[in-house]
Parts: C-alpha cells; sequence; structure tokens
C-alpha cells in the first residue's frame, strides 16, 4: 500500500455477507475496522486518509473462529509442532483464537510454564489461549494448582491427552474450579475399559484383530461427568465425543439444564473404522474412528445442538513417530487446516445437518460463551478479529502445503468445497489464500 | 502360473481369492513330494536370500520356514528380536531397509504388532511373508490346516470345522475362519464367551458356547492353544474351570464322530485344551499338520520368490 501514512490503520471490508450470530446478524454489508477495532460505518465520513479496501463480493465474512482444542506441542516437543507453526497453520484454516493443551513437557500445571507459553503466544501470529492441568503431572493423583493456573490466565483446565480416573478427585477439581471460574475440560476415557485399545471394538477390530476400544470406555465417563456437573453445578465439558451412546446422555443431561456440553472433531465424522484396514496410521486417533451407526448420532447431535463445539483436536506428530506398527504409533492427527472445510463440506453441503450460521456459531459464540472469552463476534468495538469465507470454493487438500509443521493429515489428496480465504487478527490480515 | 499367481506378498488369506489358496494346496502337493524323496532339496530358489525376522518368539514356525528355504536352495539368514538393532530403538522401518539393502529376496516376518506385515510390504522391494503378525493373520499356518483337511477328506467344500479356544486373540483363529469360509466349509466357533465374541458372526461363522453341542456334527475340530497370563486374567476365570468347560477330554472324544478330525496349531498343553489320550489317539492329525507344514511353506516361498525377481 503506497498511500500516505495516518495516525490509524483503518479496513473497510466491502459486500461480503456478515454473519454474525451473537448479534443475529445475516446481511449483505460493510464492516469498518479501524484501529484494530470494529467500528461503525457512520465513522467512515471522518477518516482521513480513507481506509484501505477489501472486497468480500460473493464471501462470507464472520467473527474470527475459535477452535478451543489444539496441540501446540511447546515447550517440549517443537520437532512436532511450534506455537508459532501451530498459530501459522490457526491462520491458514480460518482460526483467529486457539486454546492449546497442557500436555506439554513441562507439562503446563504450573503458572511458570503458563507465563511461558503466553510469552511464546505473544509473538504468534493468531490469539493462542492456554489450558492449565486438573492434576499434577497429568498423573490423575493430585489436584494441579488450579487457582494459580486461573490467575496465570488458563481459560480452562484438562487432563486431555489423559483423563482422570479417581472419580472423587475429579468432584473435587470441578468443585474448586467453580471458585476460581474456569471450566473443565475431559478427555472422556476409562483406562479400564479402554486397555490398549487402539481402534474401534466392532467389526473391523475382530476382522484385523487389533485391540478394540469400545465406546462403553467414552460413555462411562460422559456419564460420570454428567453426574458431577450436576453435584458441583459447575461446567464440565466432554472433548471429542464419538459415539451414538454419549449423545444419548448428553441430549439427556442438556434437557435437564446440567452445564455439560460435548464436542466433534471433523474426522469423527468425515471417516468411520472401516478406514483403518490400511493400516495406515494416520487413521489413529483417541477416541478412535467409529461406526457408522455413531456418525449418524453424531450428526444428528450437531443438527439437535446436542452437540455445540467443533473443534480440531490438532495433534501433530513427526513422520517417523507416525511411520512404525499401528499399535505402537501415537495416537492423534492434525486438522487445523482442513476442519473448517471439512465441517463445512459435510455439514453444511453434503448433509445439509445445520446451516452456514449455525457453523459459525458453533466455531465463535458456543467456545466463546464457554470458556468465557471476549471473542467471536463482530460487535462495535470488538477485537477485530475476522475470517472470510468462501463458500463454494473447490478444492484439494495437500498435505505438503501445510503450514503446521507437521504432515500427519489423513485426508492428504480429499476434494472439499468451501474454506477460509482470508484471515484478520486485530484488523491485520495474517493469512490470505 | 502367472496367471494364477502374481502377488510378491504373502500377507493374509482375507486378501486371497479361493482359486489363489486352491492354487497354494495345489503347489505344494509337487513340494510335499519332493519331501518324501531321498535328496529332499530343489533349486528353485538358489542364490535368493532368506531373511526369517522373527521379533516375537518361535521356534516351531522359524524351524519350518527355514527349513523350506533351505530345501529350496535358498540361503537363509535368521534374526530375532533380542538379536535386532529394534532394541536399541532402531524403527521396524529401518531395519527393514537395512536388510533389504543386503539385497534380502524375501523377509519372512513373526511381529507382535497386528498389520506390521502390510506396512513392511508396502515399503520394501522384497517378498514380504507373514509369520504371524499380532492377533491379526497366520496364514501359512492356515493354508497348513487346510491342506491336511483337503489331504485327509479329499476336500474342504461342505465340511463342518469347529475351531475351539481363545479365538478373540487368535491370528490362527481368524486365518482359518477367511480360509475355510473361501473354500466353502462350515465354521463354528467354541469358548468362553469373553474370548469368543458374537461379533464373529459377521464374518460368515457361526458361534456357540456349547461345545458337547457340537462335537458330535464336527468333522473337524480344531483346538487352539489356551493361556491364562497376564492379558486374560480377566477374560476367564482359570485354566481348571475352561478344561471342564471346553477341554476336548477322552470323554468329550467319544462325542466325536469317528473320522472326525482332531488338529491343532502346536505348543499342545497336554490336559488343559486337550487330554494326552486324544492328542496321540488315532484321530490326531497333529503331526501330519507339521510336516504338511513345510510342504506349504515351500510352496508359498517358490511362489511369491518367483513374483519378486
Amino acid at each position: 500500500m503506497e498511500e500516505s501514512r495516518r495516525d490509524v490503520s483503518a479496513t473497510i471490508i466491502r459486500n461480503g455477507r456478515v454473519i454474525d450470530p451473537a448479534n443475529k446478524r445475516d446481511e449483505i454489508a460493510d464492516l469498518l475496522i479501524v484501529d484494530g477495532k470494529i467500528t461503525p460505518l457512520s465513522q467512515l465520513s471522518t477518516l482521513n486518509p480513507q481506509p484501505d479496501e477489501i472486497d468480500a463480493s460473493n464471501l462470507i465474512v464472520c467473527p474470527g473462529l475459535i477452535d478451543m482444542h489444539v496441540h501446540l506441542r511447546e515447550p517440549g516437543f517443537g520437532h512436532k509442532e511450534t506455537i508459532d507453526s501451530g498459530a501459522r497453520a490457526a491462520a491458514a484454516g480460518g482460526f483467529t483464537t486457539i486454546v492449546c493443551m497442557p500436555n506439554t513437557s513441562p507439562v503446563a500445571d504450573n503458572p511458570s510454564t503458563i507465563a511461558w507459553i503466553r510469552n511464546r503466544a505473544a509473538g504468534a501470529c493468531v490469539n493462542v489461549l492456554p489450558t492449565g492441568a486438573i492434576s499434577k503431572g497429568l498423573a490423575g493423583e493430585e489436584l494441579a494448582p488450579i487457582g494459580s493456573l486461573a490467575q496465570a490466565g488458563v481459560v480452562a483446565i484438562t487432563d486431555d491427552g489423559h483423563c482422570v480416573q479417581n472419580h472423587e478427585l475429579m468432584r473435587r477439581a470441578i468443585e474448586y474450579a467453580r471458585m476460581v471460574g474456569v471450566p473443565v475440560l475431559d478427555e472422556c476415557r476409562d483406562y479400564n475399559l479402554v486397555g490398549s485399545g487402539v481402534v474401534n471394538e466392532g467389526y473391523w477390530s475382530t476382522l484385523l484383530g487389533l485391540p478394540g476400544w469400545p465406546a462403553v470406555g467414552e460413555e462411562v465417563i460422559v456419564m460420570r461427568n454428567i453426574l458431577l456437573a450436576e453435584l458441583c453445578d459447575h461446567q464440565v465439558h466432554c472433548l471429542h465425543l464419538t459415539t451414538a451412546g454419549s449423545v444419548r446422555l448428553l441430549r439427556e443431561a442438556r434437557g435437564r439444564g446440567v452445564k455439560i456440553s460435548g464436542e466433534v472433531c471433523p474426522h469423527h465424522i468425515a471417516l468411520t473404522d472401516e478406514a483403518i484396514q490400511s493400516f495406515d496410521t494416520n487413521y489413529k486417533m483417541n477416541p478412535p474412528l467409529r461406526a457408522q451407526v455413531d456418525v449418524d448420532a453424531l450428526l444428528e447431535g450437531i443438527a439437535d445442538g446436542t452437540l455445540s463445539v467443533l473443534a480440531s483436536d490438532h495433534a501433530p506428530h513427526a513422520d517417523f513417530e507416525k511411520e512404525v506398527e499401528f499399535d505402537t504409533a501415537p495416537f492423534g492427527i492434525i486438522g487445523l487446516e482442513t476442519e473448517l472445510s471439512l465441517f463445512l463440506h459435510l455439514l453444511v453441503h453434503k448433509h445439509r445437518k445445520i446451516d452456514i450460521v449455525r457453523l459459525i456459531e458453533m466455531y465463535t459464540v458456543e467456545p466463546a460463551k464457554l470458556l468465557k472469552l471476549d471473542a467471536g463476534t463482530l460487535s462495535v468495538g470488538a477485537s477485530a478479529d475476522v475470517t472470510l469465507l468462501d463458500l463454494d470454493l473447490e478444492w484439494t487438500v495437500r498435505a505438503d502445503e501445510f503450514q503446521s509443521a507437521s504432515r500427519n493429515s489423513p485426508f492428504d489428496g480429499r476434494k472439499l468445497k468451501g474454506r477460509a480465504v482470508r484471515t484478520i487478527v486485530g484488523g491485520k490480515t495474517v493469512w490470505r489464500l | 502360473m502367472k496367471q494364477r499367481w502374481n502377488r510378491k506378498d504373502l500377507l493374509g488369506l482375507h486378501e486371497l481369492s479361493a482359486e489363489e489358496i486352491t492354487f497354494i494346496l495345489e503347489t505344494a502337493d509337487a513340494f510335499k513330494e519332493v519331501g518324501a524323496r531321498e535328496i529332499k532339496k530343489v533349486p528353485a530358489l538358489r542364490g535368493k536370500t532368506l531373511v526369517n525376522f522373527f521379533v516375537e518368539p518361535s521356534t516351531r514356525t522359524r524351524t519350518s520356514f527355514e527349513l523350506a528355504a533351505v530345501r529350496l536352495s535358498a540361503d537363509v539368514i535368521n534374526i530375532s528380536a533380542s538379536a535386532s538393532s529394534l532394541a536399541k530403538g532402531e524403527t521396524l522401518k529401518d531395519t527393514a531397509r537395512n536388510l533389504e539393502a543386503l539385497h534380502a529376496d524375501i523377509l519372512v516376518l513373526r511381529h507382535s504388532s497386528a498389520g506390521a506385515p502390510q506396512f513392511l510390504a508396502q515399503r520394501l522391494q522384497a517378498s514380504v511373508i507373514n509369520a504371524g503378525d499380532g492377533a491379526h493373520e497366520h496364514p501359512t499356518q492356515a493354508l497348513l490346516d487346510l491342506y491336511t483337511i483337503r489331504e485327509k477328506r479329499g476336500t474342504i467344500a461342505g465340511l463342518h470345522v469347529a475351531i475351539i479356544g481363545d479365538i478373540l486373540f487368535s491370528r490362527v483363529a481368524r486365518s482359518n475362519i477367511f480360509g475355510l469360509v473361501k473354500l466353502g466349509a462350515r465354521v463354528t466357533l467354541v469358548g468362553p464367551s469373553t474370548l469368543v465374541p458374537r461379533e464373529f458372526e459377521k464374518l460368515g461363522v457361526e458361534v456357540s458356547y456349547k461345545i458337547d453341542n457340537v462335537l458330535p456334527n464336527a468333522d473337524v475340530v480344531n483346538l487352539l492353544r489356551i493361556q491364562h497370563e497376564r492379558q486374560r486374567k480377566e477374560y476367564f476365570p482359570g485354566i481348571g474351570e475352561y478344561t471342564r468347560f471346553f477341554g476336548l477330554t477322552k470323554e468329550r472324544a467319544k462325542l466325536l464322530k469317528p473320522d472326525c478330525l482332531i488338529m491343532h496349531p502346536g505348543p499342545i498343553n497336554r490336559g488343559v485344551e486337550i487330554d494326552s489320550e486324544v492328542a496321540d489317539g488315532l484321530q490326531s492329525v497333529i503331526l501330519d499338520q507339521v510336516t504338511n507344514g513345510l510342504a506349504v511353506r515351500m510352496a508359498v516361498l517358490y511362489l511369491c520368490g518367483g513374483i519378486a525377481t
């Protein structure tokens, strides 16, 4: 841009379909950003010189998307992903805010590690918000200093990657988290029932002789979390739900007003356990790919609001770690750069389970409400975190073009419809197609 | 041969057609005849190198493959897990690529992980022969079982085969199921409900928990070794109760048809899944299985080794 310097930066996004579920807004309009904030259009005439223009004709303009479940691997595993590379992957996927999990080395179970992460996050191109551990060392035995973690700025506590097996400890964690005002996120996995399971227990595990991970191993902990959320009257969020039984339990509990919520990852609706017959470890994740009946139940759960949050569980691993025997490979796949497109493709275009407005709401208002974030809206005065989407753009996933430091995606080569074309954080474009 | 066999690898029976399985059995007929000669050696794989790569202990399968390879005039190297660099942290892929760099032509792999042979077959030029992967497949064991049934009964189609024991964790059971069903046998799985889940019915077989109802109708009973070690403690109460409910005791053996074959992949636990008298009785073909294993493995090495060139 060669125009003269001005005291304030200003951008106007022209002619887009502005969808802002927080304000029940869906209209063709212009969006003005001044000094990194959403600004009333009435101030346009006072600006001199006039703002930079972005043409958003035929595009959707929405609040910057939030992925509340990613693994950034720093500190400790920078060869898989750094906070910086993970943030760039997020930007390329249309995300302006990501929430990172505490299973790093050292574990994010103490205020100094949280401070270290926040320090690194300050230089990242999107907003990176840390979570803290529920238990010391994610060992499930003693409470982490949850109050100090909250003061250090965590947006939630979770032992994700692990699951607190001791129900008494979990009860006290939820009670304590309520006092300090942070929600509890839980990976639902009963260690005894799951055992050494690596794939869904069912037809394919029987055929292939791979150790089965039964649906009930998830559902037992979902039930536990419902009962404890009710007992403690505090928000518990079930991460990456996968089974028809979990959806049924959650639907009943939410119907009674229990403070319980659930999230879905794209791979759990894009794929079934049939994919594991290739023994390709990019189909190995926790929880595992399930059967078609489970996929159908997840889609219904999304349609009726039982499942309210969409997230990736972005879990980077290096090639040399993933390219090993199936049962010894690490669990997890990356997702930041494909999740939005997969959900647009599957939920909005293919199965028509929800419309684009609800999809945006599930990626903005829902996580913002759950984590009490000042984000996910285009309200005047809000930080200008904005995502521009092309709902109909057809493209092919190319893993070698990912911004992520890792390549462990089962979606390489997949043709998808719809994607983010520009990502704006605090008024600044951090990525464009 | 080109029309009837074009695979460099033998990974499992699930992926083979009935015609391919039958072709292996027919090829084994010729090699069985070689074993009866005074000079038991043919030059089919002369100049080829076979690596027995056993990342899980095995004596009988490894010995059988080694002898089969020697009789085909191949050079044989044995590598076991404890001696290999896997213990030093090298990946399976790197170890296998090193073996290939030494111009190994055929890799016979025994591994505790299901899918390990598929993993290597996709990455190596060499032939990969699955000698047992986790609880997945043990194709040459099933082929020698099929060969033995066919030899003794003339056919497989229409026979009723009972497979008895720990089915859930058994690669022998899975490969047998795939092969028997493809060749038209009726298969009934018998064992404790925890080790024989109903899910197996989706593989085209029957499941029964009442051995005394199954034995009188069986043309073949294939007994699997039962163990009650660490992993199985939660699956059944103990060996004594297993034998009471599912052991092929002398008494139960009386329920069998006179021409019913008794098979076991070995090593047998006398007095546990089978009584000594029954194992050594006239209906037992357990040692024929061992002999036939040699012919079947020669056929497999010959067919796959020929394609790899």
